[in-house]
């Protein structure tokens, strides 16, 4: 054995980063098998036409799918109605949330019945949602009938109508998802300091102060996640769509027809798993992640950039 | 004095209205299942039922595979949540008390994991699942569903276990315990709080889940109940009452769960919510 005897602390790291990569190894067992490569095949897949059966090879066609996708006016049009969720689900869920979270912060264990009615719209299911709110929606018998007098109307078709159908379903999203958020700042709020609500208060600061000035600042790295949070959700939309539309009603687009609540992945399931276009549908799903991962990657820049400066 | 009345009322108001758009459909759900289809057309969506009428409960327990599809998400969402959690507090260990190389590699794979959307993944799963013969089976779905679970769910151990002394590990390695032996007897047991939060909120996302369960299964026997909801709705299509109690039924478990463990589940968001 020649050369320099390895040292306490080189051995001692060793040992470190062995045991370190042994714990992590199950994790990243699940990870890389049905997360990292399934996007690689995606990407594979992109440059072929199939159908998806055993039968028939699939056959190479290179960049025809993606320039396909770079020109079809509907993944577009899907892509943007995504954009627009992520835009109003920020805008409502979150304000309501902290509106909620503070209310039932501030109240102590008063509102504890109030808490546990509130946060119901987010346990239950997409599916069973989507099937409530289809007979809510409905002209006829659902709670539209109820409303629509008061804007001075027998009754509205929310589902039905192209204009309205994908704002009809950004509102059950906001139901859906306002009280995750609820819950979040909750969370949030109730792990500040009491002694800074008392000393704002001998300072003389009024609640309202107190809110604005001392507990929406601090609360800033958490609205940032929860930001974060929304975006990511929003973009990769999915369940509730397929439920209650199916990304229908028609729309007419520039001679193109498409569906006015179509987002990016339940035009991806049409076209991979009712089309039967393993290919395209595959090119879809790598558009959709490029646009999910660099608008998350950006808008993390963005809002962490801004904390430190 | 009169402004804070005001503000109070305001206050009051808020909450009076987010009360009944929270749970205004959910009373029309609850109230349309004690009807029968007549009453409901005659009687309107939104009056209460005449009486509680069993009917519907009786007709959707006995009479259907209600309980058949129950089992399979049980048996689901028990394996992928006993997978998720150890393999999460696994990663979460040396994650949370090393210093090591690729460790911030690491670090980001867990975070891209949280951003990546599952349907990126769901022609590929797909096809590996056919090949390696577990389509139309529960087994397919557990490999999904414990690889997307992982990354948010090792995020959230992370911080609770930075939250662990580092003088019980030292302690530990005085009397000669091995690092794995310290994970077992010490590391493990002190984050069962924080595994509880997590196995609340990870069953309830597994209990709902959709779109794999669509994608992977096919026949009747081997589908979850998100999908059986789905086919209820086929079977009785222009009975709203039936589906109604389908509905109530299929989302009881996770509101008692919630009722039983929302003090955790709070406690347990607040690592996340403020260090993110």
């Amino acid at each position: 054995m020649r050369g320099k005897l390895p040292s306490l602390a080189a051995a001692r790291s060793r040992e470190v980063n062995r045991v370190a990569i042994l714990f992590m190894l199950p994790a990243f067992f699940f990870i890389a098998v049905f997360i990292a490569y399934p996007i690689a095949d995606s990407m594979y897949l992109s440059l072929f036409k199939w159908d998806g059966f055993a039968t028939v090879a699939p056959s190479y066609i290179g960049f025809s799918n993606w320039r396909r996708l770079l020109s079809d006016t509907v993944f577009w049009h899907a892509a943007l109605n995504n954009l627009k969720i992520v835009g109003l689900s920020i805008a409502i869920q979150l304000p309501v949330g902290i509106g909620l979270g503070y209310l039932l912060d501030s109240t102590g264990r008063k509102l504890n019945a109030l808490k546990v009615l509130w946060f119901i719209p987010y346990l239950m299911s997409s599916v069973a949602i989507g099937l409530l709110f289809r007979y809510a929606y409905d002209p006829y018998f659902g709670i539209v009938k109820y409303v629509a007098p008061l804007f001075g109307k027998t009754t509205i078709d929310l589902l039905g109508d192209p204009g309205r159908a994908l704002y009809a379903v950004i509102a059950v999203i906001c139901w859906q998802f306002t009280p995750f958020y609820m819950v979040y700042f909750l969370a949030g709020l109730s792990s500040m300091d009491t002694d800074i609500y008392e000393a704002s208060l001998i300072d003389g600061a009024t609640r309202g102060q107190y809110f604005f000035k001392i507990v929406l600042p601090i609360l800033s790295p958490t609205i940032r996640n929860a930001c974060i949070l929304s975006l990511v959700g929003s973009l990769k939309y999915f369940d509730l769509i397929y439920v209650m539309t199916g990304g229908g009603p028609n729309l007419c687009i520039n001679g193109v027809t498409t569906g006015a609540t179509e987002l990016m992945a339940t035009y991806m399931y049409k076209n991979a798993f009712t089309m039967n276009e393993m290919g395209y549908g595959s090119a879809i799903a790598m558009g959709m992640f490029l646009i999910v991962t660099s608008v998350s990657a950006f808008s993390m820049r963005v809002m962490t950039g801004k904390e430190r400066a | 004095m009169a402004k804070k009345i005001i503000v109070r009322s305001l206050v009051a108001l808020f909450a009076a209205v987010w009360t009944v758009i929270a749970f205004s459909p959910f009373v029309f759900m609850v109230f349309n299942s004690f009807k029968d289809k007549f009453e409901m057309f005659t009687g309107g969506v939104f009056a209460p039922p005449k009486a509680l009428r069993w009917a519907n409960y009786a007709a959707v327990i006995t009479k259907g595979t209600f309980f058949h599809y129950v089992l399979n998400s049980v048996i689901v969402v028990v394996v992928s949540l006993a997978l998720t959690l150890l393999c999460s507090a696994f990663a979460a260990y040396p994650l949370s008390r090393f210093k090591f190389r690729l460790r911030g590699f690491y670090n980001l794979i867990i975070l891209a994991g949280m951003a990546i959307p599952l349907h990126v993944t769901l022609i590929p799963v797909f096809l590996m699942s056919k090949k390696i013969g577990v389509y139309d089976s529960l087994w397919a779905l557990i490999g999904p569903y414990v690889a997307f679970n992982i990354p948010m769910s090792a995020f959230i151990l992370t911080g609770f276990m930075q939250g662990i002394p580092g003088e019980i590990e030292e302690a530990a390695e005085i009397d000669g315990c091995s690092r794995i032996k310290t994970f077992f007897r010490m590391i493990l047991p002190l984050s069962v709080p924080g595994m509880a939060t997590l196995a609340i909120y990870n069953s309830a996302i597994m209990w709902n889940e959709f779109s794999f369960a669509l994608v992977l299964t096919q026949s009747v026997s081997n589908r979850t109940l998100p999908l059986s909801i789905w086919e209820y709705q086929g079977q009785y299509s222009a009975d709203i009452p039936m589906i109604m109690t389908v509905l109530v039924l299929s989302a009881l478990p996770v509101i008692l769960a919630f009722i039983a463990g929302q003090e955790k589940l709070i406690k347990g968001m607040m690592a996340g919510a403020v260090k993110g």
